[in-house]
């Protein structure tokens, strides 16, 4: 908090350290997404940037270049964007109408941080799909993100699953299930 | 403490009943009570009739006079009661609508006075998306045998699903509650069901389409119509022997129409599924593929003789 008490307009004085401050945290979420322990540190200092930029890395990256039929394309931005926000608010209000113990932010942050392996596997994709189209080209993109897409159930079970008691667990599991299965999907069918 | 909990809730249900039919009396201990699973009219209701449980407003002035406070439309809890299932009760109900027996009324044998939203709002959920990715699935797998049929991921399939499933799941239950509740008058026995128990066993009518939709990826015409046909049935006769017991003591005009009126809506969304989303194969073989076509959705079935140019 002192950090943030430095004065503006000194701009020898004034160091980036409020920002490295947040990217340091973002970053050590990242981490904690990438290798799921049993820790506190997503619920405890939960942040929307890291979802944030997630969101908008993902519903960018699955644009289409060219300008199609508008009814033969993939999801439009606002279409990804609205799934991955909406479904989010929706797991995290099921979750608490099931009688969850966990705050409306913290799920959201655990939520979109958990978006990141399928992010990798996007990026993995759009690689993928630059060499020559074929059955080995689309084996390999299905076992990326069947992989990451465990990965991200996994990581958000690890977080969420603490929270909820333990006859309904399953009921609270599902819609995360069905939330990254569905943007899996868009991954898996992204075809620029 | 959860039992403790669960029993005190179960006391609330009872409860209700014996207030709205005696308004002044204080409820009694559980203890020397059923297990909160046996039936509960048989401990609670000498008459045997359910007309206790008629509206929600009764319901809600009752809990209003165990309470003190009324759990406002406006305050989370009130959602909350709602959402009060176990994964077992949930995984049962399933099993329930999957299974229909004559003279077993779903609401009766597994809601059981608890509705609740939570497996409505799911198994919709996931038939608009299943119904999206297998349709999509189809114009894949339909590519891999002959690649001139173009592949889009044709995204706003999921728009038009989700829209049309929940449409049905909320009007229809809807409209057929305040049917049953303008009908109210002619029955002597039975009071109709809430409207979150008409949404209630609707939405979980719909869970047998979910296996079906994926069935319906194997590309054999016969094989579609065979488990289209297997699951309407299945679910309109869950349906139907849930409505029976309703509509039994009205005329018997009323009551053919009305069952037939609700299996006919039934047919007509499993059909619709299967038009949209599912197009028979070899006519969108025939779809011509050159560029003045007209800006319709990729598939949609049009029994258009083929034009001369494609001759």
């Amino acid at each position: 908090m002192a950090e943030a008490a430095e004065s503006p307009g000194d701009p020898r004085t004034t160091s980036p350290r409020p920002l490295m401050r947040d990217l340091k945290a973002v970053g050590k979420k990242f981490m904690h997404v990438l290798y799921p322990r049993k820790s506190n540190t997503l619920l405890r200092d939960w942040d929307l940037w890291g979802p944030l930029v997630l969101c908008v890395t993902l519903a960018l990256m699955l644009q289409r270049g060219s300008a199609d039929n508008e009814n033969d394309g993939g999801p439009q931005f606002a279409e990804v964007f609205v799934i991955i926000w909406f479904g989010a608010v929706t797991i995290t209000l099921n979750s608490k109408l099931l009688g969850g113990n966990i705050s409306f932010f913290q799920s959201l942050c655990v939520l979109g941080y958990c978006i990141l392996p399928l992010t990798v596997a996007l990026l993995v994709c759009r690689l993928v799909l630059l060499a020559k189209p074929g059955p080995i080209n689309f084996i390999v993109r299905l076992f990326v993100v069947i992989v990451m897409f465990a990965w991200s159930i996994v990581a958000s079970t690890a977080f969420l699953a603490d929270s909820q008691p333990p006859n309904r667990k399953a009921l609270a599991i599902y819609p995360v299930f069905l939330f990254y299965f569905v943007i899996s999907w868009m991954i898996l069918t992204f075809a620029p | 403490m959860a039992a403790a909990d669960e029993l005190a809730f179960h006391e609330f249900e009872e409860a209700t009943n014996l207030l709205a039919e005696t308004p002044n009396v204080t409820t009694v201990s559980r203890s020397d009570q059923r297990p909160p699973e046996g039936h509960v009219a048989v401990a609670v209701d000498p008459g045997g009739s359910y007309g206790a449980e008629d509206e929600v407003e009764s319901d809600k002035t009752a809990l209003l006079q165990e309470q003190q406070q009324q759990p406002g439309f406006w305050t989370f809890s009130y959602y909350q009661s709602f959402f009060d299932v176990d994964t077992s009760q949930v995984l049962d109900r399933i099993k329930g609508s999957l299974l229909p027996r004559p003279g077993h009324s779903f609401v009766r044998h597994h809601l059981r006075n608890r509705p609740d939203l939570y497996g409505p709002f799911w198994i919709c959920a996931t038939l608009a998306f299943v119904l999206a990715i297998t349709g999509n699935l189809t114009v894949v797998l339909a590519q891999r045998t002959d690649p001139s049929i173009h592949y889009s991921p044709q995204f706003h399939k999921v728009t038009v699903a989700g829209i049309t499933i929940y449409c049905y799941a909320w009007l229809v239950p809807l409209a057929l509650w305040a049917f049953l509740q303008w009908r109210k008058g002619v029955r002597e026995r039975m009071g109709p069901y809430t409207f979150l128990e008409t949404v209630c066993f609707y939405g979980y009518s719909l869970f047998i389409f979910i296996p079906t939709v994926v069935l319906w990826l194997i590309p054999v015409p016969w094989l579609q119509w065979l488990f289209g046909a297997l699951a309407l049935a299945l679910s309109a006769a869950g349906l139907v022997f849930t409505l029976w017991p309703i509509v039994r003591e009205d005329t018997r005009l009323v009551a053919s129409v009305l069952l037939s009126a609700v299996v006919l809506l039934h047919a007509l969304l499993a059909m619709g599924c299967k038009f949209y989303f599912f197009q028979p194969l070899p006519l969108e073989h025939m779809a011509p593929t050159h560029q003045n076509t007209p800006p319709h959705p990729h598939g949609v079935l049009t029994p258009t003789p083929p034009r001369p140019t494609t001759a």
